[in-house]
């Protein structure tokens, strides 16, 4: 038996940590927004023979006057343009001038996204996170009702439940938002409304595993009226209970979304590696912090 | 108390319900498994295939933007719905293969077009009015000297004022006087101002051909027999009644009654979306199989009914996307193969409950009983959860991110039934067999009290 709580300043440690790191990250570099809420035009596109480099057609482009045009390399001959929305006639034109100079190309994928689409976006994402937390923590309060009808013991009441789960769950956020900060700056991911789906998905699905714990305890709090266990043993008792279905049910998440990764299709890679980051920190959270949250101003410590 | 016979009795009709569920499992899973096959499959007369979206099939996306402010409140959702007929018409026209026209939200409008790559065409052609226009022989056009037989028809007439702008109505009728067949044409009504310019036009070109051109093409080319001066013509082109009608259609369409402006287009090749497409397959298949290693290494022989469960699943599901004709979009099958992982886990929170109630003593039937009762309140209130999150996203979202959140719903909700109904029911029948009845069984060695 772990004892989990003995430990939990190192992992309350760890986690503050990894969260003030993320969100230094997010300021400092940002989060690379992608056309979906910021608009623009995203024109995909594969040649049947290859120019030299994005370079060279990034330097074409301006000479033609098209600056404003970011060139990113994908795979073999095939490039990714990206730029601000362009008319009907701007991108016959540009289409035009990039098959005249470096010969036929097929045009894998177009995207022209206005600013006021993008904008609506960007709200709706905040309204359905929004929306998600406060669903999520009635749920669970309403779920864990009975915890608070024993009258004997107050120390947790279903309301401190679904706090503990939603402070889990905004550890959880912060550390894969700070992630793909690094990403975004480094390697260019971008977000878009794909990346906000996966958060939201690994909202749920973080809650899921804790609720796991959590529904042990539940349980398990029946020892305290009959041997008189002090919360701190039924908690321990309980998460190691749990541990192997904690870790069990997010190991089959986790080797579905590897092979999604390794063997999926690229557009969605980034999307994968967001609810796989996701999965990794929610079960950690689930074990070792929503827990021991439970305790945190408790009476016994 | 119930004596021999009768415990016998009992224990037979138990045996028999048990088997008798379990065949009726089988009977389900063989006709799901068949209707799930990717290449489509038929039943009863039905065809069952599966509804690609735009990102896997190729297609383009539009959304325009109406501009309603000169319009009343009480009359957008009206101006908006005729918006969306008229270009639901000129998509038609147009000739796509099962188009989306929807008014999204309260100004916009939702154009999906499958298989449609050249957007540019599509666009142009879905935004346009169709230009009509008479045009009178040019008094400055001259035969080539080289005696070429072979005319321009656009060299040889000028414009005129009379356009689409003046007509009222187009309509298709037949004409039998010309043939004993009826002939379908197009029959015009024009406003005032149209009467008067047909008017003048055809008394400047008494016996000469005035031509009638839509979207620049010459349709056909009358002579003036006398001047008319009810504002009427009739376009003759040798059409089908197919073509009369949507040609009236494209001209009474004419004017869009709101502005519109494109706000927003996406276009995915084909080459793209089969890539993604056989990528998707390769990568459920390795996740699944992964999954499944893991569950027999792990759990042994119950662990290979949850796989079997798991198979079942799969094909359930993969129908009802069949049967409720759902889109599945790359996302879509992201969020579906991704509740392949999630399915299990409600097995495996039964089987972890049946092993610790077999180490605390319990004997095999209660073990499986308890297992299956206690852990159904942690699998209920997980998934509902995970349901919350999905319903939010289904709102909200995009036809995509509505994609993912529909395969995810549909693969949670019978996720819930086939992890416990079937998987019970092949442990039940299992039990029934002589040898199985021990808790080395679900890899339980020793008994702990």
């Amino acid at each position: 038996m772990f004892d989990f709580v003995k430990y939990y300043k190192y992992f309350f440690g760890l986690s503050v940590v990894l969260v003030i790191a993320a969100i230094v990250l997010l300021f400092v570099f940002g989060l690379n927004l992608g056309i979906d809420f910021v608009g623009g035009s995203i024109y995909e596109v594969r040649f049947d023979q290859g120019p030299a480099s994005a370079q060279e057609i990034g330097n074409f482009l301006s000479g033609q006057g098209f600056g404003g045009v970011i060139v990113q390399p994908t795979q073999e001959n095939a490039y990714i343009l990206k730029s601000q929305v362009f008319s009907l006639q701007e991108q016959e034109e540009f289409a035009g001038l990039l098959k005249n100079r470096f010969g036929t190309f097929e045009e894998l994928r177009y995207d022209s996204i206005g600013p006021v689409i993008g904008a609506e976006l960007k709200q709706k994402a905040y309204w359905q996170l929004g929306l998600v937390v406060v669903g999520i923590l009635f749920y669970i309060a309403y779920a864990f009702r009975k915890v608070s009808e024993d009258k004997r013991r107050q120390d947790i009441s279903s309301w401190r439940m679904s706090l503990a789960a939603i402070a889990a769950l905004v550890h959880d956020t912060i550390i894969v938002l700070g992630l793909f900060a690094v990403l975004g700056k480094v390697m260019n991911v971008e977000i878009d409304s794909l990346f906000i789906t996966a958060l939201l998905t690994l909202l749920g699905f973080s809650v899921h595993d804790t609720i796991v714990v959590f529904d042990r305890v539940r349980e398990n709090m029946v020892m305290q009226k009959k041997f008189g266990w002090t919360m701190r043993e039924v908690l321990n008792y309980s998460v190691n209970q749990s541990l192997a279905r904690s870790v069990n049910t997010s190991m089959t998440v986790i080797f579905v979304l590897l092979a999604l990764a390794f063997f999926g299709g690229t557009t969605i890679f980034w999307f994968v590696i967001a609810l796989l980051s996701g999965v990794a920190v929610g079960t950690y959270s689930s074990i070792f912090i929503a827990g021991p949250l439970l305790l945190v101003r408790g009476h016994d410590n | 108390m119930p004596d021999y016979r009768t415990e016998q009795k009992e224990k037979g009709s138990e045996k028999s319900g048990i088997f008798f569920r379990l065949a009726l499992i089988i009977v389900v899973a063989a006709f799901a498994i068949y209707l799930a096959n990717p290449l489509g499959a038929k039943l009863f007369g039905a065809n069952y295939t599966f509804k690609l979206g735009l990102d896997l099939q190729g297609g383009t996306q539009l959304v325009y933007q109406g501009s309603l402010d000169k319009i009343d409140d009480s009359l957008r959702s009206e101006a908006m719905d005729s918006v969306r007929d008229v270009i639901e018409r000129r998509v038609n026209a147009f000739g796509v293969s099962e188009p989306v026209v929807q008014v999204s939200g309260d100004d916009r409008l939702l154009v999906e077009l499958p298989g449609v790559t050249d957007i540019n065409e599509a666009v142009r052609q879905i935004g346009q009015t169709p230009l009509l226009e008479f045009r009178e022989e040019d008094p400055n056009f001259s035969l080539p000297e080289s005696g070429d037989t072979d005319i321009n028809p656009d060299a040889l007439f000028r414009p005129t004022a009379l356009t689409g702008a003046q007509l009222q109505r187009a309509d298709v009728v037949f004409n039998s006087q010309t043939s004993a067949i009826s002939a379908p044409e197009v029959s015009l009504a024009f406003n005032n101002e149209g009467k008067e310019l047909f008017k003048e036009i055809t008394e400047r070109n008494l016996g000469k051909r005035v031509a009638i051109y839509i979207d620049n093409q010459l349709l056909s080319a009358p002579v003036v027999q006398s001047v008319i001066t009810d504002g009427r013509a009739v376009i003759q082109g040798n059409f089908t009644v197919e073509e009369a009608r949507e040609l009236a259609t494209r001209l009474n369409s004419g004017a869009l009654p709101v502005p519109i402006e494109l706000i927003s287009q996406q276009n995915v090749g084909p080459t793209l979306g089969r890539i993604s497409v056989a990528r998707s397959l390769v990568a459920g298949i390795i996740g699944f199989a992964a999954v499944a290693l893991f569950m027999l290494v792990y759990y042994r022989l119950p662990g290979l009914f949850a796989v079997f469960a798991l198979l079942i699943y799969t094909a359930i599901s993969l129908t009802l996307f069949k049967i409720f004709n759902i889109t599945l979009s790359l996302a879509g099958i992201a969020g579906f193969i991704l509740s392949i992982g999630m399915a299990i886990d409600a097995n495996i929170l039964i089987f972890e409950r049946t092993k610790e109630e077999l180490r605390g003593g319990a004997d095999v039937d209660t073990a499986i009983e308890t297992g299956f009762k206690r852990a159904w309140s942690s699998i209920r209130d997980s998934n509902i959860s995970s349901l919350i999150t999905t319903v939010i996203l289904g709102f909200f979202g995009t036809s995509i991110i509505r994609g993912f959140a529909i395969t995810l719903s549909v693969g949670i909700l019978v996720s819930m039934f086939t992890a416990i109904t079937v998987t019970r029911t092949f442990l039940h029948a299992a039990l029934a067999l002589p040898g199985f009845h021990k808790p080395s069984t679900f890899g339980v060695k020793k008994i702990t009290s």
